[in-house]
């Protein structure tokens, strides 16, 4: 991948934006606020809001591999740059069946597919909600999208191999938070879009699904209940506790896209839908993967790496503020890197490689907690250096990366 | 710092004040050279003097108003130590206070303090002692030879005994004496032996008060953005989710800047993020550092101002035996001073309180009267202890700010700039390109040299009239015509290039930091070249110079130059004349990886002069040195459309405790000359010694700052030119 | 309104959860002796105990702590043994300058001496390079840490 698509999206510097609320939201009220709810369920607004830009305003962009790079539409009630004018039955279309008016077929960067789990009616709460919000009248750039995929019709053929939008009926042979939770987890929530290997034609993988994928520069982790490769052996506490905060004791924080997910979407589900998520989540079928080689996650202790390789050196100073000398977090527990199988165990390193050269944000009920990006003062090979002194010393990894690894997560791309 | 603002110290007129039975002696300075800094502590009496350095009272309290700001130099001790000496009182139980904003230039900077202060000091506690003797006198009816002065009390021949309180009144009424006698060196009972210093206890409790600390009641902080592009402007403001912040009461504005205005100074900061600014950048925006470097390299040739030369260099480099020629390139360099810019400003109708740390006291409180329209006379500053000044504070656009802002509201105003804030809206030390050429004799040894500077005169816009007729500014000759060295034949000339989208400053040294990179990296390629150790190389160059052989024989000496080292290690040594002070520098480095760079040792010989506190001498080397390693090693200001691209620590990378050198030793010559300046020494000798040293290791040479910059490894364009 | 333990005493404050404890400290509760200098815990200056950890109080938003936790700044320190100790080394040796960070590398000292009474100098480098001085104390730091164990009598 030649370009971070989010990565642009990513804000590097210190963030003093801090949301003011967690507010507690039921599962279904009625109207706008069940609107707002869907809303952040579908995590609208990451994918609609260029960084620094209104929010629903659009203009986010993202490098779609082999094709391009499209822009995310406003999606503010503004009549002229916005869909203002839209009737409800025109973006219900847009949403479940990725037809917009005037027939243009919408690119796959938009999961209509995975949206078609909701009804109608839910997505008219959508509309309801973002039409009580300001409006904006930003007019993203234009796509630049290469040929053929610069002919929308070609977006036909696309839906036809990978299958067309459909309706999901609650299975009677589960529970029926075990449904709620593959509404979510299908639904709304998308998660398939970024942690399912695609197919070749780019579409979602099902035969693999969920074994894990690289987005962005980042790989999306392995999430079916493998015990070695995925989530299974998690506690379905920590599991709840991760999805919600961002954050669980031994497993790290969610960071780069997952950070998106946590601080705009899922810490403001309630704890019934996050338990029904798990629920779903825990049953997934074991699928193996090879992203992130088995760790033994175990204290670290001086005898692992001596403190004077440069590495180490450069961890006790730059990092050691946040994160101290055994990775426990200092005044945030999500700070707290010890066990972070998903930024450390990727076997090529490329999400810490994505951490530390591009920073992470994440929103918590106490404000922003942030991790700056290394991306000047501190060389290439300093990165590395810090990178596989981590690695090695809270994960027992022996990956090592290189200068070049570096680079190239400055610039976007994944490590070979 | 400039050495132009050295004046030679000399008390004009010292009068005396009494009243309120303090004993207050005033030393009035001549024009141009009297300085303060504003009070530290608060209840000055009615009868205070300006320019007065020293206040007796009948309570046996004595106050020492002291001229320099403390800024970590130590030099509230030092000031003390040369007072208290004359006086003949015990320095640790003197009140200190900062003296207010007089008449003239007044600056605290330039490595000058010892310099300047040596004698007026001096002279002020021995014009007290010698009244306080002759008031006893009086009492006792005996000759005032015959009063000795010891300890804060007066003795008599027949054993009588006076405290200095209870004669300040007598003494008061004393016209003041013309010449006094001072101690000699042999008499020196404080000047010359370590001191602690007298700023400790308050600094390690936490209790000291920096700018920062100032509370005013009443008062408000405000959170401050201004443009991210020099010379752009405010353009269209949103306030409204700003206001809404929990605590935020304002959003002010002036041109350039924007202050979101709270409780305290987290509302503020979220008020500022939540303020919704509109920059008009301006023609800025499209500078990049390579902008600046372009218009640089573009003063290599071409017409350029003679700044110093005897002899003819290029005649004598044509005919030399052999040539030399090499292109050194150091970046714009930030301060990051610990303690990030803030100022706090009452504005009112009728005066205005300014409460900082700052080293140009006067001119911070005569801008503050332009903006606020006040007399100068109204404007009251009160100097804070300063987070490290480093030459940062001797801008005060800071303090005009908080004027700017401070004259929209009636309450107390403290201004923070966030260290974000701080380091992209600093001035900054300027980039240069420096091009030597040297003719060589058959030995190696220069016969000519030729040097060009090409960067901008940072007195210029700092101090007009310090430029020189022909537009130099003497502060670039530190380290290159103020050098141990004499060259046959020399000629320096200055390419004045002033850089587009920056403004540039003072720094810890400019002209001493910048010129002995240059000068002790070629000095030392010319040894390597000529196949001459390069202490043999430096001895045989300063043959004639003894201060200087003395420092270089002893680091020399010290440091076990020439001994073996492991693999992966080496030596570089620097020698230098600059502020007054000889230094020899050696340092030992071992590189495990080309961007892996280890100091195990530094070695430093010191003649500074007379020294008055040893061990802060070694502390300011020390300190010097890791602020300069620092620099050397890391510290690059880049630019990216007109924005400054370090912002915090993480991209302004400062050396931390596993980085520094695991041992600094620091010898200090003994010397009778005056006191030369050590403040900024270190500092300077920090890149060269250190470069030196990595050459030493890789073989190669380091002609670009910062040394772990991509340009220098060996794959960069830059490449030995020999001729 | 969130109450916070500090130096002993039980606080009240009235302020966003997200707020961290330095402007609480400092503008909320006129404790100024903890110091800014980045806030975004990369240099130390603003470093407090929360139950005798040292923290960079920048990076601690108040409504992360509760009202159990024992906040201890550098004004709350004046009978601690260690604490004594530490500041005499600091004096005996003269480590400060300008005086800005030494706040930060005291709370820091004595919490390391606290965990390690006499630690090697590896450790002290461990835990105290978080701690930035621009005046470059760093080797009078490292002499002081060590002076006070010796002071202690722990053997080495
Ligand atoms: S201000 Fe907290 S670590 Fe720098
Ligand atoms: S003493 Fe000045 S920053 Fe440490």
């Amino acid at each position: 991948m030649t370009m971070t698509e989010r990565g642009l999206g990513r804000i590097t510097g210190m963030l003093f934006t801090l949301l003011a609320s967690t507010g507690i939201h039921p599962a279904h009220a009625a109207g706008a606020s069940d609107g707002q709810y869907l809303t952040r369920a579908a995590d609208c607004e990451v994918c609609h809001t260029r960084p620094g830009g209104a929010p629903f305003a659009g203009g986010r962009a993202f490098a779609i591999p082999g094709m391009g790079v499209i822009y995310s539409p406003n999606i503010t009630a503004d009549r002229q740059a916005g869909i203002g004018t839209w009737t409800d039955d025109q973006f219900v279309k847009a949403v479940r069946d990725g037809v917009s008016p005037g027939w243009k077929h919408l690119y796959p960067a938009m999961p209509y597919r995975d949206y078609a789990y909701m009804t109608p009616d839910e997505v008219k709460a959508i509309r309801a909600y973002l039409a009580t919000l300001p409006t904006s009248s930003a007019r993203p750039p234009a796509n630049t999208l290469k040929f053929p995929f610069s002919i929308r019709a070609a977006m036909i053929f696309w839906n036809l191999v990978n299958g067309p939008t459909s309706s999901h009926p609650d299975d009677p042979g589960h529970t029926p938070s075990w449904n709620r939770g593959r509404y979510l987890v299908e639904g709304p929530g998308h998660c398939a879009e970024c942690h399912s290997p695609r197919t070749i034609t780019m579409g979602v993988s099902a035969s693999n699904a969920y074994a894990g994928a690289d987005v962005g520069g980042w790989r999306a982790y392995n999430i079916t209940s493998s015990k070695t490769d995925g989530i299974g052996a998690w506690s379905a506490d920590d599991l709840a506790t991760y999805l919600s905060t961002g954050h669980a004791d031994g497993h790290g924080s969610a960071s780069g896209d997952m950070g998106d997910v946590v601080s705009h979407s899922l810490r403001y589900l309630t704890r019934q839908d996050i338990d029904a998520m798990v629920e779903y989540l825990r049953g997934i079928p074991a699928r193996s993967s090879t992203d992130g080689a088995p760790l033994v996650v175990d204290q670290p202790t001086a005898a692992h790496d001596p403190a004077d390789s440069h590495g180490a050196m450069l961890y006790a100073g730059a990092c050691v503020g946040c994160h101290l000398p055994d990775g426990s977090g200092r005044q945030n527990p999500v700070a707290s890197i010890a066990g972070a199988r998903t930024t450390l165990g990727a076997a090529n390193g490329q999400n810490l490689l994505q951490v530390l050269t591009h920073g992470s944000v994440l929103q918590t009920a106490t404000g922003t907690a942030s991790m700056p990006a290394f991306h000047g003062g501190y060389s290439d090979q300093d990165v590395a250096d810090i990178a596989n002194f981590v690695m090695h010393h809270f994960a027992r990894s022996s990956t090592k990366v290189t200068a070049v690894d570096v680079a190239k997560a400055k610039a976007g791309s994944t490590p070979e | 710092m400039t050495p132009k603002r050295v004046f030679p110290p000399a008390i004009r007129r010292r009068h005396v004040l009494g009243g309120a039975g303090a004993f207050v002696l005033a030393a009035i300075l001549p024009a141009g050279r009297s300085r303060g800094a504003g009070m530290l502590v608060e209840d000055a009496t009615a009868s205070f003097a300006p320019n007065a350095y020293i206040r007796i009272g009948s309570d046996n309290v004595i106050t020492m108003i002291l001229p320099n700001i403390e800024m970590g130099q130590g030099i509230y001790t030092s000031s003390v130590m040369l007072m208290a000496e004359e006086l003949g009182i015990d320095p640790q139980s003197v009140r200190i206070e900062a003296a207010p904003p007089g008449g003239g230039a007044e600056i605290t900077g330039g490595s000058t303090s010892s310099m300047t202060e040596w004698m007026p000091l001096r002279q002020a506690g021995a014009t007290a002692r010698t009244m306080l003797q002759q008031a006893a006198a009086a009492r006792w009816s005996c000759a005032p030879d015959a009063c000795v002065a010891l300890d804060g009390y007066i003795t008599g021949p027949a054993g009588q005994r006076l405290s200095y309180g209870e004669l300040a009144a007598d003494a008061a009424k004393l016209p003041v004496p013309k010449n006094v006698a001072l101690k000699t060196p042999a008499q020196f009972r404080l000047i010359g032996r370590p001191m602690h210093r007298l700023d400790s206890q308050v600094k390690v409790d936490g209790q000291a008060t920096f700018g920062i600390d100032v509370q005013v009641p009443g008062q408000k902080v405000g959170a401050v953005a201004a443009c991210p592009v020099i010379g752009g402007h405010v353009g269209h403001v949103d306030t409204q989710a700003a206001l809404k912040i929990r605590g935020v009461v304002a959003v002010l504005q002036i041109d350039d800047a924007v202050c979101v205005v709270a409780d305290h100074y987290w509302a503020a900061r979220k008020g500022l993020a939540a303020l919704d600014v509109q920059w008009v950048e301006g023609p800025n925006a499209a500078v990049d550092t390579q902008a600046i470097y372009r218009q640089l390299e573009g003063g290599l040739s071409g017409p350029a101002i003679l700044a110093d030369h005897h002899g003819d260099a290029r005649q004598a480099i044509t005919h030399a035996h052999g040539r030399y020629s090499a292109i050194y390139r150091q970046p714009l360099l930030a301060h990051a001073t610990m303690e990030p810019i803030n100022c706090t400003i009452h504005v009112r109708p009728d005066g205005c309180d300014i409460w900082t740390g700052t080293q140009v006291a006067e001119r911070a409180r005569d801008t503050t009267a332009e903006v606020t329209g006040l007399p100068k006379d109204k404007i009251k500053l009160h100097s804070q202890y300063i987070g490290g000044g480093f030459g940062r504070r001797l801008e005060h656009e800071y303090v005009t700010q908080a004027a700017r802002f401070g004259r929209q509201v009636s309450y107390p105003l403290k201004i923070i700039w966030s260290r974000e804030e701080d380091i992209t809206r600093d001035r900054f030390r300027p980039a240069y390109l420096d091009h030597l050429e040297a003719g060589l004799d058959e030995r190696g040894y220069i016969t000519g040299l030729t040097h060009r500077i090409v960067g901008p005169a940072v007195v210029a816009r700092w101090e007009p009239s310090g430029l020189s007729a022909n537009g130099y500014d003497d502060d670039l000759s530190v380290g290159t015509v103020i050098t141990p060295y004499t060259y046959p034949a020399y000629r320096l000339e200055f390419a004045r290039r002033e850089p587009p989208g920056v403004i540039t400053a003072w720094w810890r040294g400019v002209g001493g930091t910048r010129g002995l990179f240059v000068v002790e990296g070629f000095i030392d390629e010319l040894a390597r070249r000529a196949d001459i150790d390069p202490v043999a190389y430096r001895r045989e160059m300063v043959r004639n110079n003894p201060r200087a052989l003395a420092v270089l024989e002893r680091a020399a000496r010290e440091s076990g130059w020439g001994t073996p080292l492991p693999p992966n290690c080496g030596r570089g040594v620097a020698l230098q004349f600059a502020f007054g002070s000889y230094l020899a520098t050696v340092v030992e480095v071992e590189m495990p990886a080309l961007h892996d760079v280890r100091i195990r040792r530094v070695t430093c010989a010191v003649d500074c002069g007379q020294v008055i506190n040893p061990d802060q001498i070694i502390a300011q080397i020390e300190g010097g040195l890791i602020f300069g390693f620092s620099a050397a090693l890391y510290n690059e200001i880049t630019l990216e459309k007109g924005r400054v691209q370090q912002d915090n620590f993480h991209t302004w990378r400062v050396m931390r405790m596993n980085e520094a050198p695991k041992r600094i030793d620091v010898h200090l010559i003994e010397s009778t000359e005056s006191p030369g300046g050590i403040g900024e020494t270190g500092t300077a000798a920090a890149a060269p010694a250190l470069a030196n040293a990595m050459a030493a290791v890789q073989k190669r040479r380091y002609r670009i700052l910062p040394l772990l910059s991509a340009l220098n490894q060996p794959s960069g364009h830059e490449k030995e030119q020999q001729g | 309104m969130l109450t916070l333990q500090i130096n002993g005493k039980s606080v009240e404050v009235d302020v966003d959860p997200d707020t961290p404890l330095l402007w609480v400290l400092r503008d909320v509760l006129g404790m100024t002796g903890t110091k800014y200098g980045c806030g975004i815990a990369e240099c130390g200056v603003c470093t407090v105990h929360v139950d005798g950890s040292p923290v960079r109080s920048c990076s601690l938003p108040v409504g992360l702590i509760g009202s159990q936790k024992v906040i201890t700044t550098i004004e709350g320190l004046q009978a601690d043994p260690v604490a004594a100790a530490v500041r005499k080394a600091w004096l005996d040796i003269d480590v400060v300058q300008c005086g800005y960070c030494q706040p930060g590398q005291i709370m820091a000292a004595i919490a390391l001496l606290k965990k390690i009474p006499n630690p090697t100098d590896e450790q002290i480098e461990a835990d105290m390079s978080g701690n930035l001085c621009r005046c470059g104390t760093y080797m009078r730091i490292r002499a002081a840490i060590r002076n006070v164990a010796a002071a202690q009598g722990v053997n080495p």
